[in-house]
C-alpha cells in the first residue's frame, strides 16, 4: 500500500518537489517540510483563520487540505507577501494601525485580507453586499463580514478594519 | 488520522468505477468537512479519489433556460455568477450567508450538499451518536439540544442538516444529477435527495455507494422576490438557528424552505398555499407535525416570525 505521494507545487515562487505522506496538511508541509512557519496553526479545523494562505490567487484555510492536492499550484505565504524592508502594503498598514497584539493570527490576518481586497474588486458578493446586481463596494461592513473567518483572540478587529479600508483607499 | 491511499482521478467513469470496487473508498472534492472529520476520526476511508482535476466546474445555460451548475464549481463562484446573481438571487444570498470566506473558496456544489450535521454529539467520538455509530444511542435526546431539529426527528436522531446553499435549491426545485458505478446515470428531485433519520440516520442521502455528483439543474428563473433570511448566534461565521428562503411573487403567492429544522431542508408545498394568509397560517401547516424538545421549542416562534419578517421585505 502507498501512503505516500510525489508532488510538486510553487511557494513563493519557489518549485518545491516532496514525497510526502498522503495525510500532510498543507499546513503541515509548510511548515514542517518547508519549515515556512509564519502560516500559523490555529484550530486545525478552519474555524480560525490563523493558517490562510493564498492558493491560485485565492484565500483558503491551509489545515483543511492535503497538500498532495495541489500539484502544480502557485502558493503565496506571508514570507512572499512581503518581507523586512520590503514589505506589502498590507503587513505595513498592519503596524501603521496597530492591527495586532500578540501577532499569532496576524499572518492569516494578512493573506485574508490581501485576498479580500481582490475579492471586492472582481466583485464577488457578500452576506452584507446590499444589491447584487451592482459592484461591491470597499466598505468596513464588507471588510467586517468578509474577514469574519478569521478570529483575534486579543479583539485588534477595529484596527484590523482600519488597516484594510488604508490599503484599499476608502474613506473610513 | 487514520493512513490511506490517494489517487487523482483521471476521468469520471474512472471515479467512479474504482469508488464502486472499494467500499472504504471516498470522493474528495473541496474536502473542507471531510478532512476536518478524518482528523477526529469520524470519516475513515482507506482510499481517497481527488476528484478535483475532473472540470466539472461550468455554469451553463441549459435548453429550457434554466441552468446546469457543474458539482465542482466552488461556492465563492457560484454566489458570484452574474446569471445566479440576476435570477436565482436567493442561492447567492444562502451561499454568502454560510461558512467564511476562505471555506466558501474550497467548497464545492456537491459537497456542500453533501457535508454532515454539525451536532456536537457527532463531532465528539465519546458520546453515544447513532449517526456516528450506529446502534450507540442519541446523546442529543435529554441532552443539549438547543440547536437541534423540531420536526421530521425520530427517536434514533434529532441531528439538523447544516447546508444554507441547500435550502435555496429547495426552493427552487433543483435536481442532482448522478452517475453510478455501472455508468448508470438518474436525475434526483432536490427534495428526494436528503433523507429523513429514521431508524438510520447515518445514511443521509439517497446516494448509492460511488455514486458521483456530476451536476445541479435549476431550472427556468421564478420571477418574484428573493430573500434568504438566517438567524444565528453571532451576525457572521455560524450555523442557522433557523433559516427561511424564500421566492415571492408580486399577488402574494410564492415558495418557501426552513434550515436548521431538520434533517434535510423543511419545504412543504400545502403550506405555500397558505402563504397568501401570513406566516402564521403557512407555518402552522408546514410545522404540524413538529416534536420539538424543550430547550428548541423557541425555533416554531422563531421561523413564523422570521418568515413573516420576510414577507413584509418582500412587499416592501
Amino acid at each position: 500500500m502507498f501512503h505516500k505521494t510525489a508532488v510538486s507545487f510553487k511557494v513563493n515562487g519557489e518549485v518545491c518537489d516532496l514525497e510526502i505522506d498522503n495525510r500532510t496538511s498543507l499546513l503541515d508541509a509548510l511548515r514542517e517540510h518547508l519549515h515556512l512557519t509564519g502560516t500559523k496553526k490555529g484550530c486545525d479545523h478552519g474555524q480560525c483563520g490563523a493558517c490562510t494562505v493564498i492558493v491560485e490567487g485565492r484565500r483558503i484555510n491551509a489545515c483543511l487540505t492535503l497538500a498532495v492536492m495541489h500539484g502544480g499550484d502557485e502558493i503565496l505565504t506571508i514570507e512572499g507577501l512581503g518581507q523586512p524592508g520590503h514589505l506589502h502594503p498590507m503587513q505595513q498598514a498592519f503596524i501603521d494601525c496597530d492591527a495586532f497584539q500578540c501577532g499569532y493570527c496576524t499572518p492569516g490576518q494578512i493573506c485574508s485580507s490581501v485576498a479580500v481586497l481582490e475579492e471586492i474588486k472582481a466583485n464577488v458578493p457578500s452576506h452584507v453586499t446590499q444589491d447584487l446586481t451592482e459592484q461591491t463596494a470597499v466598505t468596513a461592513a464588507e471588510i467586517r463580514e468578509r474577514m469574519s473567518g478569521n478570529i483575534c483572540r486579543c479583539g485588534a478587529y477595529s484596527n484590523i478594519i482600519d488597516a484594510v479600508m488604508e490599503v484599499a483607499g476608502a474613506p473610513l | 488520522m487514520r493512513a490511506f491511499t490517494y489517487e487523482r482521478a483521471s476521468s469520471v467513469e474512472a471515479a467512479v468505477g474504482t469508488a464502486a470496487s472499494n467500499p472504504h473508498a471516498k470522493f474528495i472534492a473541496g474536502g473542507t468537512n471531510l478532512l476536518d472529520l478524518m482528523k477526529l476520526e469520524i470519516e475513515t476511508p482507506t482510499h481517497l479519489i481527488d476528484v478535483n482535476g475532473l472540470g466539472l466546474d461550468g455554469i451553463e445555460e441549459t435548453a429550457d433556460g434554466g441552468l446546469r451548475i457543474g458539482a465542482l464549481v466552488r461556492n465563492t463562484d457560484l454566489a458570484a455568477n452574474d446569471r445566479v446573481r440576476r435570477d436565482y438571487g436567493l442561492l447567492s444570498r444562502a451561499l454568502v450567508s454560510g461558512a467564511s470566506g476562505q471555506l466558501r473558496n474550497k467548497a464545492t456544489t456537491a459537497g456542500n450538499l453533501l457535508q454532515r450535521t454539525r451536532c456536537p454529539y457527532f463531532y465528539d467520538p465519546m458520546q453515544p451518536c447513532n449517526k456516528r455509530n450506529p446502534g450507540s444511542g442519541c446523546s442529543a435526546i435529554g441532552g443539549f439540544s438547543r440547536q437541534h431539529g423540531v420536526i421530521g426527528t425520530s427517536d434514533a436522531c434529532i441531528a439538523t442538516h447544516p447546508s444554507d446553499m441547500a435550502i435555496a435549491l429547495s426552493a427552487l426545485e433543483a435536481t442532482v444529477e448522478t452517475v453510478k458505478g455501472d455508468g448508470a446515470r438518474r436525475s434526483i428531485p432536490i427534495g428526494d435527495f436528503h433523507r429523513l433519520p429514521g431508524d438510520s440516520p447515518h445514511i443521509e442521502t439517497v446516494l448509492e455507494h460511488g455514486e458521483f455528483i456530476t451536476a445541479v439543474l435549476l431550472p427556468p428563473p421564478l420571477g418574484g422576490k428573493h430573500i434568504y433570511r438566517k438567524v444565528r448566534d453571532r451576525a457572521s461565521y455560524a450555523f442557522a438557528l433557523v433559516s427561511v428562503g424564500v421566492v415571492i411573487q408580486p399577488d402574494g403567492s410564492g415558495r418557501f424552505a426552513v434550515g436548521g429544522v431538520a434533517h434535510k431542508p423543511w419545504r412543504v408545498e400545502t403550506a405555500e398555499a397558505e402563504l397568501h394568509k401570513g406566516a402564521k397560517a403557512a407555518v402552522a401547516v408546514a410545522f404540524s407535525d413538529s416534536r420539538p424538545t424543550d430547550q428548541n421549542r423557541y425555533k416554531l416562534d422563531l421561523v413564523e416570525r422570521t418568515l413573516a419578517a420576510v414577507i413584509e421585505d418582500a412587499r416592501g
